[in-house]
């Protein structure tokens, strides 16, 4: 099937060559950072992760989000899913291809990476999660093309591929559980060490991931003969919806227990990240940016007559997606190394260079994502399904 | 009431919870801790250090210290200036008490206690969290307590940076062979991209030394046995007040500090 890739109109070539150039300006930009170390970042002694690991905890759970689809699609039989679905799980395939390059990036040793499973520490939550990223990848690309070749030959999928779908499920949350424990067992992190961090992860998890499934499959419809339906992307949006409000919530419990409790160490990340502390205050716009995103959102979302109106609804995850990048692309990460153990404050701005890696990852996953989105949408036009009956 | 314990344990673990950690490796701190530190480490040796503080006056004392370490582990102290609080390599510091033991500062303080500086180093945790997340034992604990790095087998992946609640962690983010002052030939220099961290002179004990810190501090740092009732560590603890950093944390440090109290007071 990835012949279709290769036969494609002007704007598919168009697409297809930005990206690659901009893959292509951030793999040598990451030349540069082989030759001469992490250092050409801005992380520090004190903020020893950055753009790279807070891009990744990101992307998980984009990735995880494909399960809002598949839950209702082949759990509930929810057949207006039949057309989207696929869309969700090579969205999920692309983000965890751009999750693992982040974590390779990140490396200060990246040629030894392999030692993680030469060496398998259970004890490590980072052992686990190369271990279960790992697996939804398979997991994700087996299920896509099954599913997609039997669609195509106008069979039912393989009786195996059953079995894959029930267990891409329980996998999906645990990818984003054992991410959130990567931040949520540390001792002295008081930012990160809070209980509530995995239910945080997942409802945004299933709010941003959807959110932008929203908007791929808009673009898509927009540019070529595939719809996904309306009544899809409303059943989307519906999530979109509810696990945004749950995650507002989630972020009040923690503002609350934080300051109720008026313990110095849970206030103050908090305090950085939305006051600054002794005027160091990088992050505070863009963490009111975030704010003021997520009560736009709410407020195009949560009244239906709004979010059934398709360009209030673009606007709505546009703001949800933004809202959350910053929060958790960014805040969350960077709010749990300031201040420091000493109390003192060293904050962090990515580089330029640091930025152009990292623009250069996300253009391989949506390559990814559109090569593979090419081959699915194909396969349709040719077989005269790309419509959805809903 | 332990015997409970015991027996959850052993049950969590033939259920296999926590995906397929040994239960009883999850929940060993809980019972060590809820004991006491009777359950603490029984090794015949458990290396640490006692920093007596009232020994240490002069701004060229501490920096002796500092320096001993710097110069025979080959610790990059030419990182440019600009660069320091981001690329900055420290096995051994001083900093104030404020910034060494954060949650236990009062305002009363006297001030002179306040300016005081208190040399930091590696814990060596006897729960040690560093060691907990290295995701390929690249850290790790020796049976004596002291918390070991593998520099050739560490990936760079910083998780034991962010598990340190001490910050005694340093990444080196360009290669620190260039910033070097005068090269130890009998100590490895390391790679860019790898943690490192002081190792409690490791090499020197093999030899029957002293740390180099505690050798230039003129008796104020003190190390030996803590699973000794008779070594002078030992007997230091039992006749003089101390304090470990963040004990609130559970990672059971090594490294104690003697503060004193009256010559503050003026
Ligand atoms: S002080 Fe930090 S680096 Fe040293 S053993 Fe404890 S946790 Fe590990
Ligand atoms: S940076 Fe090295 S020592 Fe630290 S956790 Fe990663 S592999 Fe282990
Ligand atoms: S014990 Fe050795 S390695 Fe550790 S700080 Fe002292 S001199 Fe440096």
């Amino acid at each position: 099937m990835l012949d279709k890739a290769l036969k494609g109109g002007k704007k598919y070539w168009t697409l297809v060559i930005i990206l690659a150039a901009m893959s292509g300006v951030g793999v040598l930009t990451y030349l540069q950072q082989l030759k001469y170390g992490l250092g050409i970042t801005g992380m520090s002694r004190d903020v020893s992760w950055g753009f790279y690991i807070s891009q990744f905890t990101f992307l998980v759970g984009v990735a995880a989000s494909a399960v809002m689809l598949v839950i209702p699609y082949y759990l509930h039989h929810f057949k207006k899913f039949s057309k989207i679905v696929i869309l969700g799980e090579f969205l999920a395939v692309a983000a965890v291809t751009m999750c693992m390059l982040f974590i390779f990036v990140d490396m200060g040793q990246p040629m030894r990476i392999m030692n993680v499973f030469l060496y398998p520490t259970p004890n490590s939550i980072l052992f686990w999660d190369a271990t279960v990223l790992s697996g939804y990848l398979l997991l994700n690309i087996t299920i896509g093309w099954a599913t997609l070749h039997a669609e195509k030959r106008g069979t039912a999928p393989a009786s195996w591929v059953k079995p894959l779908i029930y267990l891409s499920i329980p996998w999906a949350v645990s990818i984003h559980t054992v991410t959130a424990f990567l931040y949520a067992g540390l001792p002295g992190r008081h930012f990160w060490l809070t209980a509530i961090m995995a239910a945080r992860f997942l409802a945004s998890a299933f709010s941003g991931g959807p959110a932008l499934l929203i908007i791929l499959a808009l673009i898509v419809r927009k540019n070529t003969k595939f719809d996904p339906g309306k009544e899809p992307i409303q059943a989307v949006a519906k999530i979109v919806t509810y696990a945004m409000i749950a995650n507002v919530f989630f972020i009040l419990l923690e503002i609350f227990t934080a300051f109720y409790s008026n313990i110095p160490g849970h206030m103050h990340a908090f305090e950085y990240l939305f006051a600054g502390i002794e005027g160091h205050a990088k992050l505070v716009p863009l963490m009111w940016t975030s704010v003021v995103c997520a009560v736009i959102s709410l407020f195009l979302l949560i009244p239906y007559k709004f979010r059934e109106n398709e360009t209030l609804l673009i606007i709505a995850c546009i703001t949800v997606f933004i809202s959350l990048w910053i929060d958790k692309g960014f805040g969350l990460v960077i709010g749990g190394f300031v201040p420091n153990h000493f109390g003192t404050v060293t904050e962090y701005w990515p580089t330029a260079k640091e930025s152009l890696i990292t623009l250069g990852i996300w253009s391989i996953g949506f390559l990814v994502l559109t090569i593979l989105y090419k081959v699915a949408i194909s396969v349709r036009e040719e077989l005269g399904t790309a419509k959805s009956e809903y | 009431m332990k015997i409970d314990r015991r027996k959850f344990l052993k049950l969590a673990s033939c259920t296999g919870i926590g995906l397929g950690l040994s239960a009883a490796d999850i929940f060993k701190d809980t019972v060590e801790a809820s004991s006491g530190h009777s359950a603490v480490s029984t090794a015949a040796t458990r290396y640490a250090m006692v920093v007596d503080v009232r020994k240490l006056q002069t701004a060229e004392e501490y920096q002796r210290i500092v320096s001993a370490c710097n110069k025979i582990h080959n610790i990059p102290t030419l990182i440019p200036e600009k660069d320091d609080i981001k690329h900055e390599i420290k096995w051994i510091w001083n900093d104030t008490y404020g910034h060494a033991f954060p949650d236990q500062v009062n305002y009363y303080h006297p001030e002179a206690f306040k300016q005081k500086l208190f040399p930091l180093l590696c814990n060596h945790c006897d729960h040690p969290p560093c060691v907990r997340v290295c995701p390929t034992k690249a850290t790790f604990k020796r049976p004596d307590g002291i918390v070991q790095q593998d520099m050739h087998r560490c990936i760079g992946c910083r998780f034991c940076m962010a598990a340190c609640p001490y910050g005694s962690r340093s990444f080196n983010f360009v290669d620190p062979r260039p910033y070097i002052e005068d090269k130890n030939p009998e100590y490895p220099t390391r790679t860019m991209g790898v943690v490192e961290k002081c190792t409690f002179c490791s090499e020197r004990l093999e030899k029957g030394q002293q740390p180099a810190c505690a050798e230039a501090s003129n008796g104020a740092l003190v190390f030996g046995n803590l699973n000794d009732p008779e070594s002078e560590v030992r007997k230091i603890l039992k006749s003089n007040f101390s304090l470990q950093r963040k004990p609130e944390l559970g990672t059971m440090p090594s490294v104690f500090y003697v503060i004193g109290g009256e010559e503050y007071a003026g």
